[in-house]
């Protein structure tokens, strides 16, 4: 055995004697200045998923007020600050930092390392993201987000984007970096776990492409600030920050969910994936979506297309290719390698469902931003864009609730009854699907984006009242999975270390994992260093190509 | 739990470099997508509207300017200097390289100070000012980044942790960034104007 952590029970008993010693503060204290991944991931789950309840709700009531179209119920003026609240919150409030968040807590026990790299600059990113979040979400509901009338909160609204965005690239840094330095031994770029591999190239994607909003924000708060002449003022902050929260730029978010799926069904099946190397690629693919972000190109298809001249077409169909069909290409081969592992009848665990699920949800988001950057199909400020959004972000909540439920054994040491939460995948598919597709079909109708007076031809009332009821459903989602989470991590039945019979190197240490996750170093040997150990018949696949 | 083989400790793999090359990759979108943006509107104001860009009446002090540039040369000298002087473990000229780095840092500082007092722009003014004073603002906000970056590498080497060289290394990899920024900086607001 080479996982016995001579600092567990040290720490273990340290926790407990500070906690009779100072008690509640001292707890506090402890968690608010804490070194330790596994906490530091917590901290940004706990805090996202808490966000999501807030967000969903908000979605309802958006939907709810779009059913009669002809009034609204709440003051006109506020409306423009629930759309915004709803898409900056859910976005950067939510599925950012939850993928960030699994990736804080996991990866470092994938790649057999001790600790994270830089993680006083994660745990700092952590409050830097916090602190920013409650400036956000309060200058936005004191009337100063994108359009808001209040001066003085919107430049409080553009301080705190600021510190929100600093703190989540200084959280994606560490991650970077820990999956760049601190592999195991023997565990090179080919053989490193699916999830770590996204988590990567998510992390990446955020570090390049973040700052670029950063330097926006800062040219839109100066002008803000002084000149109100440069980026229309507050009526402006829209426009100019608008391609952070739009597709394809939002698909950095959604790296790790294909990530996830990847290496669950792997677990699933109880064998070694083939094509691995098919997925790391499509992975890699996904993420170049940080390119839209980074450029804020327009790609899209002029309408007319085919009557244009090559050299037009040709510098629409170009753009459109690099930055809307490549990631698109990245998520169907993963989804091929996914499938082709399906054939070997996996067993149904939850986390493979919610993950199969989500990954499925981010998939259609992404054909769906296909078809919304095609010119001839007149999307162009209608909800069906909205629909997308929810499509990537709901599809990303639901493939990391997979992954809190994957992992928890390894942060609480007990894990959720399969049987309890399975219903819940479900549940949370079908509110993802009632919140967006019903705009899908809106948008070919033409209801118009981010207003909730309309009127064309059909039945508007069903389609948002189905997306009412879908964002509501969603919250009901969340909030069960919560308290169900909450119940089993504090009171459920011990996990033992490895309850899923796992392929990588988090499995190998105890439940919940020790304050410096290993004992020893490990020497890999393979992209699935358990399996190696276990019965022939497991394994059976061989080593996989690109093991070597 | 499995028995896995152990592994001696893993050697170094420069975190400290990989992660100082990671937050220069992400200072240099931030002002990369800065710059960007100051194109599109110079482009804009001359190329569509036909109308005027920097205000006439303020001249860039080119002197300023330029020196500043060649001030950056003597940074990447004496922060590789110092680099030179941390592998071979000679505390002394270490010490003396990151205090020349401060001491040029500084005085860039001073010289972007001086460019403000000789342009006379207000802020407020018109698209121009405002854009002149943001990406300046955040290259003097880098450059004090990079002047903490030096202190605190001078405060290690002092205490007597002579051994972390690539604190050193990541270091002069810092202002090489910073002297980078500045020339594109240089280039399009102070040369192309």
């Amino acid at each position: 055995m080479t996982t016995i952590d001579p600092h567990a029970a040290g720490a273990g008993t340290s926790a407990a004697t500070g906690e009779r010693a100072g008690g509640l503060a001292t707890s506090v204290a402890a968690w608010v200045t804490t070194t330790d991944h596994k906490k530091i991931g917590r901290l940004f789950i706990a805090v996202s998923l808490v966000a999501m309840l807030g967000v969903a709700a908000i979605g309802a009531v958006l939907g709810f007020e779009r059913i009669d179209a002809s009034s609204s119920t709440i003051d006109v003026g506020a409306l423009p600050q629930l759309f915004s609240l709803f898409r900056v919150v859910l976005t950067f409030g939510v599925v950012a930092p939850l993928g960030l968040g699994l990736a804080i807590a996991i990866v470092p026990l994938q790649l057999g390392a001790r600790a994270l790299a830089f993680p006083r600059l994660a745990s700092s990113g952590f409050w830097a993201w916090c602190i920013g979040l409650g400036l956000v979400v309060g200058s936005i509901i004191a009337n100063g987000g994108p359009g808001g009338g209040n001066s003085d909160m919107v430049d409080l609204f553009l301080a705190g984007h600021v510190v929100l965005l600093v703190g989540l690239v200084a959280a994606a840094g560490s991650v970077a970096t820990s999956v760049l330095t601190t592999r195991a031994p023997g565990m090179n770029m080919r053989r490193v776990p699916l999830f770590a591999w996204s988590a990567l190239i998510g992390s990446l994607g955020l570090v390049l492409m973040l700052p670029v909003v950063v330097g926006t924000l800062v040219l839109v708060a100066v002008d803000h600030q002084y000149g109100r002449s440069t980026f229309g003022g507050n009526v402006g902050i829209g426009d100019w920050l608008g391609f952070a929260f739009t597709q394809p730029a939002t698909f950095v978010y959604a790296v790790p969910v294909f990530g996830l799926v990847a290496e669950t069904v792997a677990t699933a099946t109880r064998r070694r994936l083939t094509m691995r190397g098919a997925a790391l690629i499509g992975i890699g693919l996904v993420g170049s979506a940080f390119l839209a972000g980074v450029s804020q190109v327009d790609a899209g298809l002029r309408q007319n297309i085919l009557d244009a001249t090559f050299a037009k077409a040709l510098s629409d169909i170009v753009p459109f290719a690099i930055l809307n069909l490549v990631p698109l290409l990245g998520a169907l081969v993963v989804f091929a390698v996914v499938m082709l592992a399906v054939t070997r009848r996996p067993r149904v665990l939850s986390p493979f469902v919610f993950s199969f699920l989500g990954a499925g949800m981010v998939l259609t988001g992404m054909a769906g931003n296909v078809v919304f950057h095609v010119g001839d199909a007149q999307l162009r400020g209608t909800v069906f864009e909205e629909a997308t959004w929810i499509y990537v972000c709901y599809g990303t909540v639901l493939a990391a609730l997979g992954g809190v439920t994957y992992w928890g054994p390894k942060l609480w040491g007990r894990s959720i009854d399969d049987r309890k939460v399975l219903p819940l995948a479900l549940l949370g598919f079908l509110a993802t699907v009632l919140a967006a597709l019903p705009y899908y079909v809106a948008g070919f109708a033409k209801q118009p984006a981010g207003v909730t007076e309309f009127d064309y031809s059909g039945p508007q009332d069903l389609w948002n009242t189905l997306s009412a009821i879908g964002h509501g459903l969603m919250a009901v989602t969340v909030l069960a999975f919560v308290g169900l989470a909450m119940r089993s991590f504090t009171r459920g039945a011990d996990a033992g270390d490895d309850p899923w019979d796992g392929q990588t190197l988090e499995w190998a240490t105890s439940s919940p994992a020790p304050a410096n996750n290993f004992a020893e170093i490990h020497i890999v040997k393979s992209s699935a260093p358990l399996l190696d150990l276990k019965p022939a018949s497991r394994s059976a696949a061989g080593p996989a190509r690109g093991d070597a | 739990m499995y028995a896995l083989p152990a592994a001696p400790p893993p050697a170094p793999r420069r975190q400290l470099l990989v992660g100082t090359a990671l937050a220069c990759a992400s200072g240099a979108m931030l002002y990369g997508g800065m710059l960007a943006v100051f194109l599109r509107f110079r482009h804009e104001a001359l190329a569509i509207t036909g109308g005027e860009w920097k205000p006439g009446e303020s001249k860039v002090p080119e002197v300023a300017t330029n020196i500043m540039l060649i001030s950056f040369l003597g940074v990447f000298i004496f922060a590789q200097w110092a680099v030179h002087a941390a592998r071979r473990g000679v505390r002394s000229h270490t010490a003396m390289a990151l205090g020349l780095v401060a001491l040029v840092g500084l005085a860039i500082v001073n010289s972007q100070a001086f460019v403000y007092g000789q342009m006379r722009l207000a802020i407020a003014d018109g698209t121009y000012q405002t854009m002149f004073y943001a990406l300046t603002g955040t290259f003097v906000a880098l450059m004090i980044v990079g002047l903490v970056f030096t202190m605190v590498t001078a405060f290690r080497f002092l205490g007597g942790r002579i051994a972390d060289r690539e604190i050193v290394a990541a270091h002069a990899m810092y202002w090489y960034f910073l002297g980078a920024v500045y020339t594109a900086l240089w280039f399009v607001v102070y040369v192309t104007k």
